[in-house]
């Protein structure tokens, strides 16, 4: 055996958050809805598996979908498609967290900022133009931001079209917010 | 030599790797040509720049197109756990990926092959996977913003997005965020916390507070944050001491902000090429030359 193998070895066993610490749980209806929803997430490639609901799931049928929670809003995307909306969806270390509420804005004089979570939308007052879209931290952040900065807030492609992640999902809570804020 | 490994927002943009440079307000990278765009572009752009000013190597990327559906950063993922045990860097830092615990891990593991450890640092979605993974401490530094600290504060959040209120609340009181983030062991050995004041901290609380320049403007301008990491991995790559890599950092993004003039509709592009100005006046105030400059 090697140094560094006989090391690793006997190196104490780091602490590991758990496996699941990234999956999320669909709940449905009843089981039928799960085995539709299972069945489109599959054809659509999505890495996603049915098992029997946490303890502290207290609603919907007693099989869950459990699947990568950073990919929500794609999968949420795809269900709404296909007309298999789950009741709910929450991380599987914490079936009770819910989404940010708390939205955060800040008048910068000709353009306001609205934050949600880790994610910011800035626009033009006078153009209503989106002029930067910052934070967060998936890959779908710089590519939203390509989309929709320079354009309108009435034209703009909203992140629960074309995101795929849960920081796609927080810029779709600030998008409606400025919009309701600029559009009334 | 630091290496770079992150996403572009491009579909089709292959896995590649190599070194890169910047010409001309364009990214160059195995005869691909990339804007500096918010993401890992602007961070890649910080550091090149920065290299170039201390005439260091360029900084070396692993690179793929990823538009948040996670197979850009997967296909990466299993890469690197391929050549990484081969290769030889000073620093790694790892940034805009598609959060994956178990990809995450086989990276780690595949890092910690390496002949000589090299400094690791995160930012953006694999510091969230660090994170989520219960691996922090393996890292050597993390750069959150507010709201990223408060994710890293708060023990049961798998995402920012799903960030506690009551933690969210504190925000204001990042000292107090470190603090639990410390205490749960989600966070790296050090931490620059991005924001109106830019903090460095440790296990032992906040060691170094930049305030100036104040440029209010700076927070809704996207990839200020990576453009810090970009210039912080560059000098901590290239030798200096980390807390001294993250004061002249924040110092030398702050400067190049204000450099720029901005406004909340100026694109980082704008303040990247601000940046070797900004630096060396900062190496300059701080009589920094004969340890930063060869």
């Amino acid at each position: 055996m090697g140094l560094l193998s006989f090391i690793k070895k006997n190196a104490p066993e780091k602490k590991t958050f758990n496996s699941g610490a990234d999956r999320g749980i669909l709940v449905f209806e009843n089981t039928s809805e799960v085995i539709r929803a299972e069945t489109v997430l599959k054809e659509r490639g999505m890495r996603v598996k049915v098992m029997g609901p946490p303890p502290a799931i207290r609603k919907g049928c007693d099989l869950v979908i459990e699947f990568p929670l950073i990919e929500e809003l794609m999968i949420l995307r795809i269900l709404e498609g296909a007309k298999v909306p789950p009741i709910d969806s929450v991380p599987v270390t914490g079936p009770l967290l819910k989404p940010v509420e708390l939205f955060q804005n800040k008048d910068f004089g000709d353009y306001l900022m609205v934050r949600a979570a880790n994610m910011k939308i800035t626009v033009s007052k006078e153009s209503l133009e989106i002029v930067n879209v910052s934070g967060g931290g998936c890959p779908d952040v710089p590519y939203l931001a390509q989309e929709m900065v320079g354009k309108k807030l009435t034209e703009a492609p909203s992140p629960r079209e074309i995101g795929h992640t849960l920081c796609g999902y927080a810029l779709q809570l600030a998008f409606e917010e400025i919009r309701r804020i600029c559009l009334r | 030599m630091l290496a770079i490994v992150g996403t572009v927002p491009q579909q089709d943009f292959p896995l590649t790797e190599g070194e890169v440079s910047l010409m001309d307000g364009k990214l160059l990278i195995s005869g691909k040509s990339l804007p500096v765009l918010r993401g890992t572009p602007a961070l890649l752009a910080a550091s090149a720049s920065v290299s170039s000013l201390l005439r260091a190597e360029n900084p070396y990327a692993f690179l793929v197109g990823d538009i948040g559906k996670g197979d850009g950063s997967r296909r990466l993922y299993e890469y690197l756990t391929g050549v990484f045990p081969r290769k030889t860097f000073s620093a790694i830092a790892f940034h805009y990926l598609q959060p994956d615990v178990d990809w995450h891990n086989r990276v780690l593991f595949s890092v910690e092959e390496m002949t000589e450890r090299p400094l690791l640092i995160a930012d953006a979605g694999f510091m969230y996977a660090a994170k989520m993974s219960g691996q922090a401490q393996q890292y050597d530094l993390f750069t959150p913003d507010a709201g990223e600290m408060a994710f890293l504060a708060d023990e049961e959040a798998p995402h920012p997005f799903y960030t506690r209120g009551f933690i969210l609340h504190e925000q204001n009181i990042v000292s107090k965020l470190i603090e639990r983030a410390y205490l749960h062991e989600n966070a790296s050995r050090m931490l620059i916390v991005k924001g109106r004041e830019d903090i460095i901290a440790t296990k032992d609380g906040v060691s170094k507070t930049v305030r100036e320049p104040v440029v209010e403007t700076l927070e809704p301008i996207g990839g200020t944050g990576d453009t810090l990491t970009g210039i912080v991995s560059a000098l901590a790559a290239y030798g200096i001491p980390l807390e001294g890599s993250a004061v002249a950092a924040c110092r030398a993004n702050r400067l190049a902000g204000l450099l720029a003039s901005p406004t909340p509709a100026t694109q980082v592009s704008e303040i990247v090429a601000r940046i070797p100005e900004a630096l060396e006046r900062i190496i300059e105030r701080a009589d920094l030359h004969l340890t930063l400059m060869p």
